[in-house]
């Protein structure tokens, strides 16, 4: 199975790396023809907005789209941000997925923390997944067609059990990032996706 | 829920997010909203960009807090501040501030010329310049959790961003095909903590990430260090100098992202007015040089 990356900006390369340690190939994408023949792909870590103003310059956003109707997407974080209806900010997004997600919903890098998520569609579902939250988004809203998958509980008390996994048929968004931990299970999880054996 | 806050992986984190892009130096509001609009992944808060400091002359310090606070609630991307080497107060000010990113830079004036900041007990990440291998795993081993090579700042000229970035990556590639035994003595020469030289050499890249900074000031300039393999750009004086701001630094977003692609840098290149004017490095007096500060 090959699973592409987009490579506009940011962390492809960790992306690349665990995909292949979870037994696809990985393949950086660009321009809109090098979709051609991939099996899924993965919207990686970065800027939201550098990410979304590329993928306009270089036409991607229509190609996106379909590629998305048709295929597994994943989006991490600056990913996740580009693949929702809504950021409450005017920048380019995808829109197909029916959430709403808050930018730097925890504050500034000061506020960035690192911290264990259950995560029960993942293999051995009993160890906890570290998840890493860098000036991470959070899923405010999300549609009928949507399933939460993880939530994050809130002593602080803002409102408990805020969202930070959703998945949509085969699209999926995580606000943190499981390509900077060494655990793959996520990874696999994405390819079960992407195989179809796990889809909507 | 157990949060962990601070850590060196969340530091090293934000600097992964930058790769592939370029951080933009602003002086105002405006500017930063001109750099985010062109696809800035951070902008550099700063009172004056290299070029006028040089101009300027006197002691360059941190700059006012109520410029970099408006420049935070300008945009949404990361926000970093410099403040000077060793300056470790500068550094506490601006954590207190809620910056990003900290650039203990050579661009200001240094605050102490024997020893930079212990960056590890601060909450707030630190990027730090270097001239070669040595400098850049003292820097990571005081707690720096992504390095730039330094270049010559405010010049438009890219030959000293060149030259370091080729020591920094030369001697990783050097140390990729040392002997075992040679390395106790490499670790000595280069004045770098061991431990280090053998992640570095183990995984064939520094142990943070690595931008390349001072004197970029074109699309190709921007694509000739990614090609020589560092992982983004700085770009200070090389936009706000320029005949046509916005444009230009739109291109030098594209170029980084595509800069294995001839065709699309000679694209983006048309017609972006006037670069910077710059000044040679070879123009500079010794004591002009920015680059020798530090370590």
């Amino acid at each position: 199975m090959t699973i592409g990356v987009l490579a506009l900006q940011g962390d492809f390369a960790e992306h690349s790396v665990m995909l292949r340690r979870a037994g696809a190939e990985a393949r950086l994408v660009r321009l809109p023809e090098q979709l051609e023949g991939l099996d899924g792909l993965i919207i990686p870590g970065g800027e939201s907005t550098t990410i979304g103003k590329l993928a306009t310059t270089f036409g991607l956003m229509e190609p996106l789209r379909r590629f998305a109707g048709q295929h597994a997407v994943w989006g991490t974080c600056a990913g996740a941000i580009f693949l929702s209806k809504d950021a409450r900010r005017d920048q380019p997004l995808l829109g197909v997925m029916d959430i709403t997600v808050e930018r730097n919903a925890f504050g500034r890098q000061v506020d960035s923390f690192e911290t264990e998520l259950r995560l029960p569609m993942l293999e051995s579902p009993e160890r906890p997944f570290h998840a890493v939250f860098i000036r991470a988004p959070l899923i405010d809203r999300a549609g009928s067609g949507v399933d939460v998958l993880a939530r994050l509980e809130d002593p602080e008390g803002k409102g408990g059990g805020r969202i930070v996994a959703a998945r949509q048929g085969r699209l999926l968004a995580t606000s943190f990032h499981p390509e900077l931990t060494g655990d793959d299970r996520f990874h696999r999880y994405f390819l079960t996706l992407a195989g179809g054996r796990g889809g909507a | 829920m157990q949060k962990e806050v601070g850590t060196f992986a969340l530091k090293a984190g934000l600097a992964e997010m930058l790769k592939g892009g370029v951080i933009m130096d602003v002086v105002t509001p405006e500017h930063a909203r001109i750099a985010e609009q062109a696809g800035a992944v951070a902008v550099m808060a700063l009172e004056r960009v290299p070029a006028d400091i040089r101009a300027a002359g006197g002691v360059a310090r941190m700059s006012d807090p109520a410029l970099i606070l408006e420049i935070m609630e300008s945009v949404t991307i990361p926000v970093m501040a410099k403040c000077r080497i060793g300056h470790f107060v500068e550094a506490q000010v601006l954590e207190a501030l809620g910056v990003d990113y900290i650039d203990e830079s050579e661009v200001l004036t240094p605050a102490d010329e024997a020893h930079h900041i212990d960056k590890r007990p601060f909450r707030v990440p630190f990027v730090c310049g270097c001239r070669n291998l040595g400098e850049a795993l003292r820097r990571v081993g005081e707690g720096a959790a992504m390095i730039r090579t330094k270049g010559e700042a405010g010049t438009g000229d890219v030959v000293e961003a060149v030259r370091h970035a080729r020591a920094v990556l030369g001697d990783i590639r050097r140390l990729q095909t040392m002997p075992d035994e040679e390395l106790m003595a490499f670790a000595k020469d280069i004045g770098a903590p061991y431990e280090l030289v053998i992640q570095t050499r183990e995984l064939g890249r520094l142990p943070v990430v690595n931008f390349a900074a001072g004197g970029i000031a074109t699309p190709a300039d921007a694509a000739l260090m990614m090609q020589l393999g560092v992982d983004g750009v700085f770009v200070g004086s090389g936009i706000f100098k320029s005949g046509d701001p916005a444009r230009r630094a739109k291109a030098i977003v594209e170029a980084t992202t595509h800069y294995n692609d001839p065709k699309i840098v000679a694209e983006v290149s048309k017609g972006l007015g006037q670069a910077m004017v710059g000044i040679g490095v070879t123009q500079l007096a010794e004591g002009e040089r920015l680059a020798v500060r530090g370590w």
